[in-house]
């Protein structure tokens, strides 16, 4: 009796789709990869499962509103977004914004950071296996989503920022509780990485995953981490300084090979940078108003600007045109990092193992949030 | 006469898990019952106070080659029906030819022996200096049969690398 | 009659009731030292501090409907996680709790290569429980875990050598007695297999970090995606049965089975009224807690990683530890 291979063992390619609903996809992600045997020779990466419109339900808000819908972005941090697009729009209107608004919308965003790295933390080692990890970064997220309830009355969506400055002072012992809580991160980061950074295991999912070269990275658009694992320097931060940053001291972590590992070593590091601008903020907050001057009606005069800050997830970028006449804008365009971050998927995971797939979407870090809009 | 009994039941499964070995139309069933078989062969070494051989037979046949061969049954698709140019007929009487001349061998060899007198092994049995199954099998191993000893070691890694580079993609 | 029939059969039936009655509760075992692990406290519902938990999830399997995928091969689906536990249970007839004849059911003069040989034949369970699944994601998954059960296997039985060398017999009560004998437990002479057989029945028993194959983020969707209700079950009660066996194993070979500490030195003599199937029961439960606590910490092996690890690393120390042991018992 003759006999054949049969069809799925042909060294043709297998076809296989993982997502959109999938446990590590952080999000709705699909991909559709094609296989030889266990590597991957191509992907397809697919979005689009969240959009909401929220750039064109923009052009039927107010300015004011607008806060409201970016909070929903970028979910994890999204204090962060309500930070770009007000101080897009003030750049906008040339609005100054008192120092003491700057140094708290400072210590929120770097809150933020450290709220959004617990997040990425957690997930990406449960994605490679360690899940205990997950319930510790988790555990101190919470705390963060706490100092934020105390603050602004949201765990998630916070619409804490108005354009010219902040809606409300902090509560009296807020600045206690935040410096207890950085207290204790700073404790509990030797945990995270007593458990992971030496791991032998560890390394040898992460060491070599993943290799991005610098020009590659600064060919695909990336930014944030991905970029600067890749060992190029660019942080907006410490580029075209916005909000308080200019007055703080903090280094930005720089990654030697571009793999995975860098990615992480890098995000842990900016833990212990944003611990430190914390503190920066809170010891030497300046007393004053929390508002600056802004007409009660908000109307930019025309024209158009581009502002971009640093988010957990890389550069986060807004762009607005105003024309001048209307209440809402003409066109409101938002740069995501995770959009152009996700760009490098494609490229990062051709090569590599099925089993590697999750672990560089993970070191990615998207939101899909952000990606879809 | 229990363990007489319990022989003749053990002979009979064995003979009908190898006959439903060569006829079972599926060929995963069909391993299936060549691992039975193998498990009750490994029965059939304890009754002949074999037990390291028993022992050895399910960890090596059973637990090994077998579900190698499964391997290879479940990735090689057999769903094909026989050629039409191969006539049954012709084949059936190939078949029973080869078995009948098998069956004369085995009975020439059956008797034969019973036409010589007692062989050694029995003798070299009680020469060997250590008791117990494992010792004495080890015993003989190494010293009187250590040549074919290692020309078998030497032939299985020579077809393990055989195969090795038989099945090695030109990468 | 009665010593031959009626006495092993009631041993058999409270080893049976025992092994199977601690595997439901294993599985509660496990949920509890991982969430304490993960700083949360496990199930606390069901019953006093959760420990009806281990009940109400059989009762909640059983309940379920049956499933059998239309094509799927009917006997072959039926019969795989019936041969994935039946070996972890009947290895448990070898395997001596206490000193005295009552706690064990037979010593075999091959217990040791009983125990690996039955094992091994529970990887046909995984196997044919892909390929009776009648789909492709599964079989490739199951031709994976298997490979890597059998892989790990050669490992295993290899570092077995070296321990059989120095315990000079094969059955498990005569390694308990060599043990005892020498005055010293088997994991301070042989300290590199006892990690050997850790590292490798964590692998047999396809246990984090080496459950690759049963991943939920794998996109194949393992062995078992098939399955539902009891069998599913079944797959993974014969998994807690091996992870049992494998403690059981390593107490016997390495941690002095139911010797208490120090079993020459007579003026510890007091520990003795602690009898000896607590104290193997107690080292029993430190190496099932291990294997849950490794669980619960590290991340996982990817699947090349953990076969290179296997063949090129597991199986030459394992050579390299018969070698020693072989020159250290002609010389010593």
């Amino acid at each position: 009796m003759a006999t054949e291979a049969s069809p799925i063992f042909d060294t043709d390619e297998l076809v296989i789709n993982m997502g959109p609903q999938h446990p590590s996809t952080h999000g709705v992600l699909r991909i559709v990869l094609k296989l030889d045997g266990e590597r991957v020779i191509d992907a397809d990466v697919v979005i689009g499962y969240i959009h909401r419109g929220i750039e064109k339900l923009s052009e039927n808000r107010d300015w004011t509103q607008i806060i409201l819908l970016t909070d929903r972005m970028d979910y994890v941090a999204a204090a962060t977004n309500n930070l770009g697009y007000c101080e897009t729009v003030e750049k906008l209107m040339e609005i100054e914004v008192p120092r003491r608004a700057r140094y708290i919308r400072t210590v929120l965003a770097e809150l933020q950071r450290i709220a959004s790295h617990c997040l990425w933390l957690g997930t990406h080692a449960m994605d490679v296996g360690a899940m205990t990890v997950f319930l510790y970064a988790f555990r101190e997220r919470e705390l963060i989503l706490d100092l934020f309830e105390d603050y602004c009355g949201a765990r998630l969506t916070y619409n804490s920022m108005r354009i010219g400055g902040l809606p409300l002072d902090i509560p009296t012992g807020w600045d206690n509780k935040v410096r207890a809580f950085c207290d204790l991160m700073e404790s509990k980061i030797p945990e995270y990485e007593e458990l992971l950074t030496n791991n032998r295991i560890w390394l040898e999912r992460t060491r070599g995953v993943g290799v991005i070269s610098g020009e590659d990275a600064v060919g695909l658009g990336l930014c944030g981490p991905p970029l600067r694992g890749s060992g190029v320097y660019r942080d907006v931060r410490k580029d075209e300084p916005y909000a308080a940053y200019d007055e703080f001291e903090f280094d930005v972590p720089l990654g030697t090979n571009g793999d995975t590992y860098d990615r992480y070593l890098i995000r842990l590091e900016e833990f212990k940078q944003s611990i430190r601008i914390i503190r920066q903020g809170l010891d030497g907050m300046p007393e004053g108003p929390v508002m600056g001057k802004v007409p009660r009606l908000i109307k930019p005069k025309a024209g158009e600007t581009y502002h971009a800050i640093e988010s957990p997830k890389g550069e986060l970028g807004y762009f607005i045109v105003s024309d001048g006449r209307a209440t809402n804008p003409y066109r409101f365009r938002v740069r995501p990092p995770s959009f152009c971050n996700l760009q490098g998927l494609r490229p990062l995971i051709v090569g590599h193992l099925v089993a590697d797939v999750v672990t560089l979407i993970g070191t990615i870090d998207v939101v899909l949030g952000e990606v879809d809009r | 006469m229990a363990e007489a009994f319990a022989f003749y039941t053990l002979s009979v499964l064995i003979l009908g898990l190898a006959v439903a070995v060569i006829t079972t139309p599926n060929t995963v069933h069909s391993v299936v019952f060549l691992v039975l078989n193998f498990l009750c062969v490994a029965v059939l070494y304890v009754f002949l106070q074999a037990e390291f051989l028993a022992v050895i037979q399910v960890l090596v046949y059973a637990g090994g080659i077998v579900v190698l061969y499964l391997f290879v049954v479940m990735l090689v698709n057999l769903g094909r029906s026989p050629e039409e140019h191969q006539d049954p007929r012709r084949l059936g009487l190939i078949g029973l030819g080869l078995s009948g001349a098998v069956l004369l061998e085995l009975a020439g060899i059956i008797a034969y022996s019973y036409t010589r007198e007692q062989s050694p092994p029995v003798a070299a049995a009680q020469a060997s200096p250590v008791q117990g199954n494992i010792e004495e099998l080890g015993w003989l191993l190494y010293t009187d049969y250590l040549i074919p000893f290692e020309v078998a070691s030497v032939l299985l890694l020579v077809a393990m690398v055989g195969a090795i580079v038989l099945a090695r993609r030109e990468s | 009659m009665i010593e031959t029939i009626v006495i092993p059969l009631l041993k058999i039936a409270v080893l049976l009731n025992a092994v199977l009655v601690s595997v439901t509760f294993m599985t509660l075992l496990e949920r509890k030292v991982i969430a304490w692990a993960q700083s949360r406290l496990g199930p606390m519902r069901v019953g006093p501090y959760g420990v009806l938990q281990a009940i109400a999830d059989p009762i909640k399997l059983i309940l379920k409907e049956d499933i059998t995928p239309v094509k799927a091969d009917r006997m072959m689906f039926t019969l795989a996680p019936i041969i994935s536990l039946v070996p972890a249970l009947v290895v448990f007839a070898v395997v001596p709790f206490g000193g005295d004849e009552l706690f064990y059911i037979t010593d075999i003069n091959v217990g040791l290569l009983f125990i690996i040989s039955v094992t091994s034949i529970g990887v046909y369970g995984i196997i044919l429980a892909g390929w009776a699944s009648n789909s492709k994601y599964p079989l490739l998954a199951s031709l994976r875990a298997s490979a890597q059960l059998i892989s790990y296997e050669i490992a295993v039985t290899m570092t077995l050598v070296s321990v059989i060398l120095t315990a000079g017999t094969l059955s498990m009560v005569g390694i308990v007695q060599a043990q005892q004998d020498s005055g010293l437990w088997y994991g301070f002479v042989q300290p590199v297999a006892f990690v050997l057989v850790l590292i490798g029945g964590l692998a047999e028993t396809n246990r984090a970090p080496f459950d690759m194959p049963e991943a939920e983020q794998e996109l194949t969707g393992g062995f078992h995606t098939e399955y539902s209700g009891m069998r599913f079950a079944l797959f993974f009660l014969a998994e807690y049965a091996n992870m049992i066996v494998i403690s059981a194993v390593v107490t016997v070979l390495f941690w002095g089975g139911w010797l208490r500490p120090f079993p020459s030195i007579d003026a510890l003599a007091f520990l003795d009224l602690i009898p000896s199937w607590i104290w193997f029961f107690g080292k029993m439960f430190v190496f099932l807690y291990l294997f849950i606590w490794i669980r619960a910490t590290l991340p996982r092996y990817r699947y090349d990683q953990l076969m290179r690890l296997g063949w090129k690393v597991l199986i030459p120390i394992a050579i390299g530890n018969i070698v020693v042991t072989g020159i250290a018992k002609v010389v010593l």
